[in-house]
C-alpha cells in the first residue's frame, strides 16, 4: 500500500471497564485507509469491529474508552481531541452511517432538516443554500421526489430510503473518510446491492474513503479494495481483497470462507467453525483463536502470535507464518 | 385536527353528565340535612319542612335532578343556601384567585421541574442529580396540606419572611404557589430525568453526535423534544391535580378561591354552591386533558399522522 494514507490507526486499544473486569474490546488494532479506497473490516459479532469504528469516531461511551494507540486523520492526531475540536471533525471530515436505519433518524424532525443540520453545523451558508444542497444530495443518493421527501418524517420512509438519507447525511459535507457499520444488514438483499453500489459510486466521485464493517464475505468481495479480518479484538489477517480470497492464510479466515454456502458444491451440512467466540475477559493464554482452530499446535496455546507478513501487504496473525517479517510492534 | 377536537369534546359530554349525576346523588346520600345545618340547633321541625319545600328538597330525587340540569343548561346553577347569591356569580368572583394561584404554582412546577430534571439527567448519578432527585422525592411524597403547613410554619410564622395568610400581595402568593407547585415540580423533574436518560440511549442520539453536534446541542436539539412528549401530557394533566391541591392550599393560606369555596360549601351542606364548583372544576379538568392531547399532536409527527 503505497497510496497516500488518509486515515492511519496505530495500535488502537479500547477497553471497557466493567464490574467484572477490564474488557479489551479492541486490542491493538492497526488500520491504514488510503485515499479513495474502500477498506473492509470483517468478523463475527463481538469481534470488536464496531467498537473499532466507534473508537475512531470518538463515540465510545462510558464505561468504554480508548486506552492506547493513535488515530491520525490526514496528518492530524485526532485520538484525544477536546469536545469542540472533535465536533468539528465529526460529520465533516469523518462521518459514519449505522446498522439500524429504522432508528438512526430522529422521529420528530423532517429528514431533510436533519441532513441540513449537518451542513449548517460545519459550513457557513444560508438555510436556503443548505436546503438546496440537501436536495442535490438526495438526488445523488437516489431519493425520488427530493422536494417532497425533504419534509417527510422518518416513519414515512422505508428502510432503504432511510439508509439513503443516512448516506446523504454522511456524505453531504464531503468527508475524507466515511465509516459504514453494517449499512445493509437491516435491509432487503435487493436493496443491499443498490446501497453498496451507491456508496461505491459516491465515494469514487467525491474521493471519500470508506471503512466498511460487515460480517458478509460476499459484500467484501464485491466492493472492498483491502480487507482486515478481526477476531476477539485483534486483526487476524489483512490483505488486498483478491489476495485474501485467493491465498487465504489464517485458519480463521479459511473457516469463515468455508462457512459460506455454495451453489456449485454439493454438501449435506454447512461447514461451521466449532465452538464460540471466547469471553474477552478470559482469553486463552496463547493465540485467541487456538481453542477453535483445527490446525492448532501445542505452542499455539502458550505463545501469542504476532502479525507476520506472508506476502507483500499480506499479514497473518498465526505462528505458522512466523518466518515472515513482523508487521506490528508487539 | 378540527374533527379531532370536536370528537374529543363530544366524548367529554357523557363524562360531564356522569359527574353531575354522581355529585348530585352523593350530596343527597351523605348524612346531614342542609336545611337543619343551615338553621342550627333547636329549630322548629315545621320550619325546616317549610324551608325544604321552598327549596324544592321535598320533591323526588329525579324531579330535583332534571330541574337542576334543565336550569344548568340555561346557565343557572341555582342560589347558594348560605350566601343567598347566584352560584355562577360567586364562582366567577373567586375563580380568578384560583387561576392566579394555579398559574403561579404551574410556573413553579414547570420551570423548576424541567430545569431540575434536565440537569439531573445530564449529571446522572452525580451530586446535583442526587440533590434534585432527593428534593423531588420530598415534594412527591408529602401531601399538599402538609407541605403548606410546614412552609407556613417555617417561613411565615418562625422566620416571618412572608405573611401567614391572605392573597392580596405578591409576597403572600409565594408560599401558596410553592406549596401547590412542589409536588408537581417533583413529578415533572423525575419524569423529565428518566425520559431524558432513556432517550439519550437511542440510536438517533448517536447519529446526532456523529453528525458533529456537541453534547448540549444533542440534548437541547435532539433529545429534549422526544423526552418532552410524555412530560407535556403530564404537565397538562397536572392542571387537575393543581385544582384539587388548590382546595387544601387555599384553606391553609386563606386564599379566597374556588377550593376554599368548595370546602365551605361542604361544611355547610350548601348543595347548589358545591355542585356548581364541582361542575366548574370538572370542565376545567376536561379542558386540561384536551389541551394535553392537542399538544401531543403538535409535538409528535407520528401521532399527527394518525389523526
Amino acid at each position: 500500500m503505497n497510496e497516500s494514507v488518509v486515515l492511519d490507526v496505530k495500535n488502537l486499544k479500547s477497553h471497557f471497564f466493567t464490574a467484572k473486569g477490564e474488557v479489551p474490546a479492541v486490542d491493538g488494532v492497526s488500520i491504514q485507509v488510503p485515499a479513495g479506497k474502500i477498506i473492509g473490516i470483517v468478523g463475527e459479532s463481538g469481534c470488536g469491529k464496531s467498537m473499532t469504528a466507534m473508537s475512531i469516531m470518538g463515540l465510545l461511551r462510558y464505561p468504554g474508552r480508548v486506552v492506547d494507540g493513535t488515530i491520525t486523520l490526514d496528518g492530524r492526531d485526532i485520538t484525544h481531541l477536546k469536545p469542540k475540536e472533535l465536533s468539528q471533525v465529526r460529520g465533516n471530515e469523518l462521518s459514519m452511517i449505522f446498522q439500524e436505519p429504522m432508528t438512526s433518524l430522529n422521529p420528530v424532525y423532517p429528514v431533510g432538516v436533519q441532513v441540513r443540520e449537518a451542513i449548517l453545523l460545519h459550513q457557513k451558508t444560508t438555510k436556503a443554500e443548505a436546503k438546496q444542497r440537501v436536495l442535490d444530495i438526495f438526488q445523488a443518493v437516489g431519493i425520488p421526489e427530493p422536494e417532497k421527501r425533504y419534509y417527510n418524517y422518518p416513519h414515512q420512509l422505508s428502510g432503504g430510503l432511510r439508509q439513503r438519507v443516512m448516506i446523504g447525511m454522511a456524505m453531504v459535507c464531503r468527508p475524507k473518510v466515511m465509516i459504514a457499520d453494517e449499512p445493509t444488514t437491516a435491509l432487503d438483499v435487493t436493496i443491499e446491492a443498490q446501497i453498496l453500489r451507491l456508496m461505491k459510486r459516491l465515494c469514487a466521485e467525491q474521493g471519500t474513503s470508506i471503512i466498511l464493517i460487515t460480517h458478509n464475505m460476499g459484500v467484501v468481495a464485491e466492493i472492498c479494495d483491502y480487507v482486515y479480518v478481526m477476531y476477539a479484538g485483534k486483526v487476524m489477517e489483512q490483505a488486498e481483497t483478491f489476495e485474501l480470497f485467493e491465498h487465504t492464510k489464517h485458519p480463521y479466515t479459511q473457516g469463515l470462507l468455508k462457512s459460506i454456502p455454495r451453489l456449485d458444491e454439493k454438501a449435506d451440512r454447512l461447514y461451521t467453525i466449532e465452538g464460540v467466540v471466547p469471553n474477552l475477559l478470559h482469553l486463552p493464554k496463547g493465540c485467541s483463536f487456538c481453542t477453535r482452530c483445527d490446525q492448532a499446535q501445542e505452542r499455539c496455546f502458550t505463545e501469542k502470535p504476532g502479525l507476520y507478513a506472508a506476502a507483500d501487504g499480506h499479514g497473518v496473525r498465526c505462528l505458522k507464518y512466523e518466518s515472515g517479517v513482523k508487521m506490528d510492534g508487539e | 385536527m378540527l374533527s379531532k377536537v370536536v370528537k374529543r369534546i363530544a366524548i367529554s359530554i357523557p363524562v360531564l353528565i356522569g359527574v353531575v349525576l354522581l355529585i348530585f346523588i352523593m350530596l343527597r346520600v351523605v348524612p346531614g340535612d342542609p336545611v337543619a345545618t343551615m338553621m342550627g340547633e333547636h329549630v322548629n321541625p315545621a320550619m325546616i319542612e317549610k324551608i325544604s319545600a321552598e327549596l324544592g328538597l321535598d320533591q323526588p330525587l329525579y324531579v330535583q335532578f332534571f330541574k337542576y340540569v334543565g336550569n344548568a343548561l340555561r346557565g343557572d346553577f341555582g342560589t347558594s343556601y348560605r350566601l343567598n347569591r347566584n352560584v355562577t356569580q360567586i364562582i366567577l368572583e373567586s375563580f380568578p384567585h384560583t387561576v392566579k394561584l394555579s398559574v403561579l404554582a404551574a410556573l413553579v412546577a414547570w420551570i423548576i421541574g424541567l430545569v431540575a430534571g434536565i440537569v439531573a439527567a445530564i449529571r446522572q448519578n452525580r451530586l446535583l442529580d442526587r440533590l434534585f432527585m432527593g428534593c423531588s422525592l420530598v415534594g412527591v411524597s408529602m401531601p399538599v396540606f402538609m407541605t403548606a403547613l410546614v412552609l407556613q410554619y417555617v417561613f411565615a410564622f418562625k422566620l416571618q419572611w412572608f405573611p401567614i395568610s391572605g392573597f392580596d400581595s405578591w409576597q403572600a402568593m409565594i408560599l401558596p404557589a410553592i406549596a401547590l407547585g412542589w409536588n408537581s415540580a417533583g413529578s415533572i423533574a423525575r419524569m423529565t430525568r428518566s425520559n431524558l436518560v432513556e432517550i439519550l440511549q437511542n440510536d438517533y442520539i448517536r447519529t446526532a453526535r456523529a453528525k458533529g453536534l456537541r453534547e448540549h446541542g444533542v440534548i437541547i436539539g435532539h433529545a429534549l423534544k422526544n423526552a418532552m412528549l410524555p412530560v407535556v401530557t403530564m404537565m397538562a394533566l397536572q392542571i387537575s391535580s393543581m385544582l384539587s391541591g388548590a382546595v387544601l392550599t387555599e384553606s391553609v393560606f386563606g386564599v379566597p378561591g374556588i377550593g376554599r369555596l368548595s370546602v365551605n360549601a361542604i361544611e355547610t351542606r350548601d348543595m347548589p354552591l358545591l355542585q356548581g364548583t364541582v361542575i366548574f372544576t370538572t370542565i376545567i379538568i376536561i379542558l386540561g386533558n384536551l389541551i394535553a392531547d392537542l399538544l401531543y399532536n403538535v409535538l409528535d409527527p407520528r401521532i399527527r399522522e394518525g389523526a
